[in-house]
């Protein structure tokens, strides 16, 4: 398997990461390497094989969809790098 | 007070031979005086260390002593501790300063437990040296041009310098158990589910486990009794009783079945490593273990599934960095979608993007059977390897790492050099089990660890055959020269 500059461009796209043309270039011997490395994968049989999606298996449990902390805007708004009455802002995205 | 036990500190803590104000004094100026050199710790805060060593001090005097109160322990910085700037190693989260406290945190918290500084770690937990983080690489006590393992390498480092009486980790993939093999101490990787991921920063959410670092099993063992708790907060967090991990440490292993997987015993295992391990094994028999041979026979795919698995979950978790709600935020850009290029492509190192890109990759419209499922599959064959050698043997046992701590720089342009330091780890954390490391050994002056892997939830069972070797050996008090 071999990751090309169009491979790279795409998921770099789908994973919003600007990737200039020196990095690129960098990337794609690194990832086509990476790639061999689980290709390795392919030389086993799995068809009758169930998937593990999860450490153990168990049921995810529920809880009540009560509210338990209340307001925690106070605390969590001065995170954000831009905010103005407790709304994040970001570039205008509708004309 | 520099080599006391957690359980000799918490004695003299509540005889009042010292406070926690002086203990936590005491570590504080170690961490001044090697911090320079080592680069363990990211943030250190007196002040609100010093006023939870009084807070601590204060519980004392009033009778209501718990055994870890007052006791400084390092926190890895992947942790959220409210108040605290909570780095992940990371540019991205550079002026993070936590909202809330993680569950491993409040646990700490709820027995007044002092909080000794944030140790630096490999950015988003992602690496195997320490080598990745923003804020530098760390190294190693026992030479300062060797790496300390990674991914939790600062509270290696830390631990091994008695820099702190002890620290937390988290492992995906080895973060706890390679570091404690390359800096000589014990370092545990509890069940999947035991300790409250809530509040641990996310970089693998079906693979991440906090847990235990520090010079012995009996330490390791009082962490965890601290650490382990069923939290609603974490829908993956498992309802199991809790436990005194403390109470079978001294049961005899006579009759103790030892599983030797030939595959942990091949090409890549450094030929005086392999002795060591060797020799750690003969003590086992002399302590009246039996060992058999047993085959984990797809172990040699761990790596290839890890690297599908542990990357495609990395860029489902790090997509939240977008510079709109917390965290870093590109100074100039044009529109929404050019800061999140220039946001994400700022914010985070190379290995980081690598994995996210990866992850994005297997993940991405055509390839998911291939690789993603596949790998899922596989990891499935991995974990019945595991059900398998557990009806022959109690424990298994081999080598944490493949090596002792390799040259800083060595093998940091060469990511596939880097993913075989866990070769010996991965497994488990696919199959969810608990597994340890301890100190075997020296080799050229370098800590050697012996790993042991236990069924699942058999956290006490590991930790009692650990403080076994442990009573008839030192090298988990060994101090590297130049420390103390």
């Amino acid at each position: 398997m071999t990751i090309s500059q169009d491979d790279i461009k795409k998921i770099a796209y789908l994973a919003r990461i600007k990737i200039s043309q020196d990095e690129s270039i960098l990337l794609e011997k690194k990832l086509t390497g990476i790639m061999n490395l689980i290709d390795e994968m392919q030389k086993i049989d799995t068809d009758s094989i169930e998937p593990m999606s999860h450490a153990l298996d168990v049921n995810q449990p529920l809880r009540k969809d009560e509210v338990s902390e209340s307001d925690i805007r106070k605390k969590t708004m001065p995170l954000a790098p831009e905010a103005e009455d407790y709304l994040f802002m970001v570039p205008q995205v509708i004309e | 007070m520099l080599n006391l036990s957690l359980k000799q500190l918490s004695q003299n803590l509540n005889d009042k031979t010292f406070s926690s104000l002086e203990l936590t004094e005491f570590f504080l100026s170690r961490i001044k005086k090697y911090n320079k050199q080592l680069n363990a710790f990211i943030t250190i805060d007196e002040s609100s260390s010093l006023s939870m060593a009084k807070m601590a001090d204060d519980k004392i005097s009033k009778g209501e002593h718990k055994p870890l109160t007052g006791i400084p322990i390092a926190q890895k910085d992947i942790f959220c501790a409210e108040g605290w700037r909570t780095t992940c190693g990371s540019k991205m989260l550079e002026n993070f300063i936590a909202p809330y406290n993680a569950t491993v945190i409040q646990n700490f918290n709820d027995i007044d437990a002092v909080n000794l500084g944030k140790t630096n770690m490999d950015e988003f937990a992602m690496g195997s040296s320490n080598e990745t983080s923003y804020f530098g690489s760390v190294k190693n006590p026992w030479n300062l041009d060797c790496v300390p393992g990674g991914s939790s390498g600062g509270s290696a480092s830390a631990v091994a310098a008695r820099l702190a009486p002890a620290a937390t980790g988290t492992d995906t993939g080895g973060s706890i158990r390679q570091p404690a093999s390359l800096c000589g101490f014990t370092g545990l990787k509890p069940t999947y589910g035991l300790v409250s991921r809530y509040g641990m920063i996310a970089f693998a959410s079906s693979l991440d486990q906090a847990g235990p670092m520090a010079p012995s099993a009996e330490d390791c063992a009082m962490l965890l009794n601290s650490m382990a708790s069923h939290d609603h907060k974490d829908s993956t967090s498992i309802d199991h009783k809790k436990e005194d991990y403390t109470t079978n440490l001294n049961h005899p292993i006579q009759g103790l079945k030892i599983g030797i997987p030939k595959e942990f015993f091949g090409d890549g295992l450094n030929a005086s490593v392999q002795k060591i391990i060797e020799e750690a094994l003969d003590k086992y028999k002399k302590l009246g273990a039996e060992l058999v041979d047993i085959s984990l026979p797809n172990s040699d795919l761990a790596i290839p599934v890890y690297y599908v698995i542990a990357p495609a979950e990395a860029s489902s978790n790090l997509s939240r960095y977008d510079g709109v709600r917390y965290g870093y935020r590109t100074k100039e850009y044009d529109d929404l979608m050019d800061m999140y290029f220039k946001t994400r492509q700022e914010g985070f190192g190379e290995e980081v993007k690598r994995r996210i890109l990866i992850g994005t990759y297997v993940l991405s419209a055509g390839y998911y059977d291939a690789y993603y499922l596949k790998a899922q599959k596989i990891r499935r064959l991995i974990s019945n390897d595991f059900k398998q050698a557990f009806k022959k043997c109690d424990v298994i046992m081999g080598p944490s790492a493949p090596s002792v701590a390799f040259g800083s720089g060595e093998k940091k342009e060469d990511p596939l050099a880097m993913y075989l330091q866990d070769i010996y780890t991965i497994s488990t954390n696919l199959a969810g089990l608990p597994a340890m490391s301890i100190p075997a050994g020296l080799s050229n002056n370098l800590p050697v660890g012996l790993q042991l892997i236990g069924n699942y939830f058999e956290e006490g069972r590991l930790l009692n055959i650990a403080h076994q070797f442990q009573l008839s050996s030192d090298w988990h008090l060994k101090i590297p020269e130049g420390i103390s």
